[in-house]
């Protein structure tokens, strides 16, 4: 699973400062993690407080009894600030209602500030216990103190600390005295046998903010009299501006200013509505370059002959392309699948302000804080566009009105705080719809060729798969990839591969090879990465294998997984919720599929019906095994969530490029899915013993090939494209 | 200069007519509860009640709500949560939360038209609410849970 790890010395980096290490790993399955250590054992300075116990930066305790829980990921949804305040409040001993949170502001204490490959939970779960029972640790050494007794005949409860004899002391009472105590390097946290709220359905914390319309989002923060832009950027990707007029857009009432910055050009006014009929009114004349050329078909074009080409050879077990060379009844099948936005509900945008050499940004950012080899995270890219240092930038977290990788991009926020520098005042840069989904970073379009071979008993001998995408990993960080990744040296993209390159079914013969191209549209993460493209394939094309040798693909998957006991226990799972051998009602049919990813395991079963060439998902169960589960219900959400985000992709999604410009532009032509397409959802959740795996994009992958494979027992048709056209 | 009502209380705002009421919300007068979507009234994030109709608050000139009685999101809660509000924490509807005013505002007008709908009024009358969450089922479920707690509160009130 793992690929290499390297370990990069802080000092190559003049940007990586006070002795910290990152560890950089390239996890098929997680794409790129990285988890930033610090050298010293206590953080020197800590993000300021003035509460009167700051045992560590995510957690404060004050005189009135207030617990505040500092969150340094980002909210967009998936319920980090309700699961992350569980592990401390778990380690604390502090009933839930006293518990409230806060974003973290981007600050070094945290580390890498990035919310991403579902990996919130994962990263916490070590830390934020820690730093929980390192503070009730400290409180039952301060009751110690002052009863002159043993803290080992100590107890805490409900944010007390009890004596044998049964006095007690609030930890409010304490919170001085535990201020002045050196922290402890370790304790031991709690076994799981002595868990009372890390695995209970507790209530968010955030939802009476969000069903009050209290919740601050980017769109929503910020000083209340901050001007707002909107910039004109190129119809083209990577187009230049030559020149521009600006005169007319400044002769409209509202409309402040106008000025060039480095995504395009900027209209300032008064308001929203103000800067959008100043932006109508600019005369832009743009130098296209030379992706004005290129459409869907130069495309799918380069990835068909990319795919067929010699590609990189991610893995070869066994002799998969003499066996299919040398076959004359191969089974073959190609994919293809298109650019997806993100679509995000909160179009991109960020507030910022630069007074007196210091900048202060407001943004719903998924990338806070991070080290300059990856671009640096959004606190570095806005100091670098106000012209400011970091420690003069304050970058203030928001609510995300949605994220799925998104907002992992800084571009909005390159944007908001290179308008600052230039200003006066502050300024919020909003994006229209439009200019959201025109101006995404998309999930990369692909084509994969599939070959497979059976044996006597029809079970897969031999299978090659031949992929070609764009590397977000290239984009991302193009002068990083050859180092610690010398292996790869630009060929091979793990993000672009997982689930395919690893995939479980045991096949003697496995050839996958994986072809870069390089190609003018941006592209970024999406929620599940490569598991989007390469879990319909895998489970698309085992199904295929399983009907075309008359087995059942249920029993058929079961038998190549008998050495997956994680894959088997939530397919199995699965199966039995959905009766899987009765028979579906009356025009109805059942597909299944079986995906790992982030560290979960997600089998689904779909039932669908066609009508007049529509197919309608009625029905989904999922079975889910991430783990140890935090928050039953949290996780049971995610699912939901999981698979709607699938079936939007499945069934609707789809951007195509027209002469260098992404083709669609709103939920018109864009669609989503409504209310009315929400299949019942059934989640049942197989836990494990195992540490938490990741639940924010595991549900996503398995829908697609589970819907696209109750399609197949309908109307005998294989889907080999998504969006599915019948 | 548009007059008129918000949340109860009268308001006076220098503007043209033609200006979206949700960018007179939002930024004059301070009501970010009301959220921008899309702009062309596709997603309902914007959903406020107009003398009483759901009503998509971007595609609607200032000009049009002249003399009427606007409520939004913060609006709903003046006299503690609704039972709209109070099923939806019950239910844990929201996830990112964005589009949950427009849902909510939606469904209390649903609720105000048909106190007790059928899934299938749900579906037709939310549908122009999209939530990129997939929150549906649970918002399908505080529906109904909201339906119930006002029947309660009614017959509480009458005994």
């Amino acid at each position: 699973m793992t690929e290499p790890t390297k370990e990069v010395s802080p000092y190559d980096h003049q940007s990586l400062s006070r002795g910290a290490f990152i560890k950089i790993s390239v996890v098929a399955g997680v794409g790129l993690t990285l988890g930033v250590s610090w050298r010293a054992t206590q953080t020197p300075d800590l993000p300021f407080s003035d509460a009167a116990f700051v045992p560590n930066a995510y957690l404060r305790i004050d005189t009135d009894g207030s617990i505040t829980i500092l969150v340094d990921k980002a909210e967009m949804g998936q319920g980090v600030s309700t699961a992350l305040p569980q592990m401390i409040a778990e380690e604390l001993d502090v009933p839930w209602a006293d518990v409230t949170f806060e974003f973290a502001a981007a600050h070094d204490a945290y580390g890498m500030m990035v919310t991403g490959g579902s990996t919130a939970v994962m990263e916490s779960w070590e830390p934020l216990r820690q730093a929980g029972a390192t503070a009730r640790w400290m409180l039952r050494e301060a009751a110690a103190q002052r009863w002159g007794i043993s803290s080992e005949l100590l107890a805490t409860r409900d944010a007390r600390v009890c004596a044998p004899d049964g006095s007690e002391l609030t930890y409010a009472s304490l919170a001085s005295e535990a201020a002045k105590l050196q922290a402890p390097n370790k304790v031991d946290v709690k076994k799981p046998s002595e868990f009372r709220l890390i695995g209970q359905s507790l209530p968010r914390l955030d939802v009476e903010a969000k069903s009050t319309g209290q919740a601050v989002f980017g769109i929503d923060a910020g000083p209340p009299d901050a001007r707002v832009a909107v910039i004109a950027r190129s119809p083209v990707f990577g187009g230049r501006l030559r020149s521009f007029d600006s005169s007319a857009a400044l002769a409209i009432a509202g409309v402040d200013e106008v000025l060039e910055v480095q995504s395009g050009v900027a209209v300032v006014a008064k308001g929203y509505i103000e800067a959008n009929a100043g932006r109508d009114a600019l005369v832009l004349d743009w130098d296209e370059g030379d992706a004005a050329l290129f459409s869907d078909e130069q495309l799918y074009e380069a990835l068909r002959d990319g795919a067929q080409a010699s590609g990189h050879t991610v893995r070869d077990d066994g002799q998969a392309a003499q066996i299919l060379n040398e076959s004359s009844n191969a089974i073959s099948a190609t994919f293809r699948f298109p650019y997806l936005a993100h679509a995000t509900m909160e179009p991109m945008n960020c507030t910022a302000w630069v007074r007196e050499g210091r900048c202060t940004v407001w943004a719903p950012t998924q990338f806070a804080n991070g080290p300059a080899i990856l671009g640096g995270g959004a606190r570095q890219v806005a100091a670098d566009a106000a012209g400011v240092s970091v420690e003069d930038t304050d970058l203030h977290v928001t609510f995300l009105g949605g994220g799925f990788g998104r907002r992992a991009e800084r571009d909005f926020v390159q944007e908001a705080a290179e308008l600052a520098g230039k200003i006066n005042g502050p300024v919020k840069v909003v994006w229209s719809r439009e200019d959201d989904m025109r101006h995404d970073f998309y999930r990369p379009a692909s084509w994969h060729e599939l070959r497979a071979t059976l044996d006597a008993d029809g079970r897969p001998e031999a299978w090659e798969h031949r992929m070609a995408s764009q590397s977000i990993l290239q984009r991302l960080v193009p002068g990083w990839i050859p180092r610690p990744a010398a292996r790869f040296a630009g060929k091979h993209d793990p993000t672009s591969t997982e689930g395919a390159s690893d995939q479980p079914y045991a096949i003697p013969h496995v050839l996958m090879t994986y072809k870069r191209v390089d190609l003018p549209i941006p592209v970024g993460f999406w929620r599940s990465v490569g598991h989007t493209h390469t879990g319909f394939v895998v489970e698309s094309f085992i199904d295929e294998l399983a009907h075309k040798s008359d087995h059942d693909p249920y029993e058929y998957r079961r038998a190549l997984l008998r050495k997956h006991p994680r894959h088997l226990g939530v397919l199995e799972a699965v199966a039995e919720a959905a009766d899987w051998n009765s028979r579906p009602p009356e025009g109805r049919g059942r597909g299944i599929a079986v995906v790992e990813s982030f560290g979960s395991y997600v089998a689904q079963v779909a039932e669908v019906s066609v009508q007049n060439g529509v197919p309608r998902v009625h029905k989904v169960w999922c079975a889910i095994d991430c783990g140890t589960v935090l928050n039953p219900r949290i996780v049971q959400a995610q699912m939901e969530s999981g698979i709607a985000y699938g079936i939007t992709a499945a069934l609707y999604g789809e951007i195509n490029i027209r002469d260098g410009r992404a083709v669609q532009g709103n939920f018109t032509d864009y669609q989503m899915l409504r209310i009315g397409q929400m299949p019942e959802v059934d989640v049942l959740l197989v836990p494990s013993g195992d540490a938490p795996g990741g639940v924010g994009e595991p549900g996503t992958p398995p829908i697609a090939p589970a819907i696209a494979n109750a399609i197949f027992t309908l109307t005998g048709q294989r889907i080999r494209t998504l969006p599915i056209r019948l | 200069m548009a007059s008129f009502s918000v949340n109860g209380e009268h308001r006076e705002v220098d503007i043209q007519a033609s200006h979206p009421l949700l960018w007179v919300l939002r930024e004059r007068l301070g009501l970010t509860g009301t959220k921008f979507g899309c702009g062309i009234g596709q997603c309902g994030a914007c959903t406020v009640l107009v003398d009483g109709a759901p009503t998509r608050s971007c595609q609607t000139p200032v000009g049009s709500v002249e003399g009427s009685e606007v409520t939004t999101i913060e609006g709903l809660a003046a006299n503690g949560l609704t039972s709209v509000q109070s099923a939806w924490i019950e239910e844990q509807v929201p996830q990112c939360g964005y589009c949950q005013s427009g849902q909510i505002v939606s469904a209390t007008a649903l609720l105000n038209a048909r106190p007790r709908p059928t899934d299938e009024e749900i579906d037709q009358f939310m549908a122009g609410n999209i939530c990129r969450c997939g929150a549906y089922t649970a918002i399908r479920k505080a529906i109904h849970r909201a339906a119930e707690l006002e029947e309660d509160r009614v017959s509480g009130d009458e005994v």
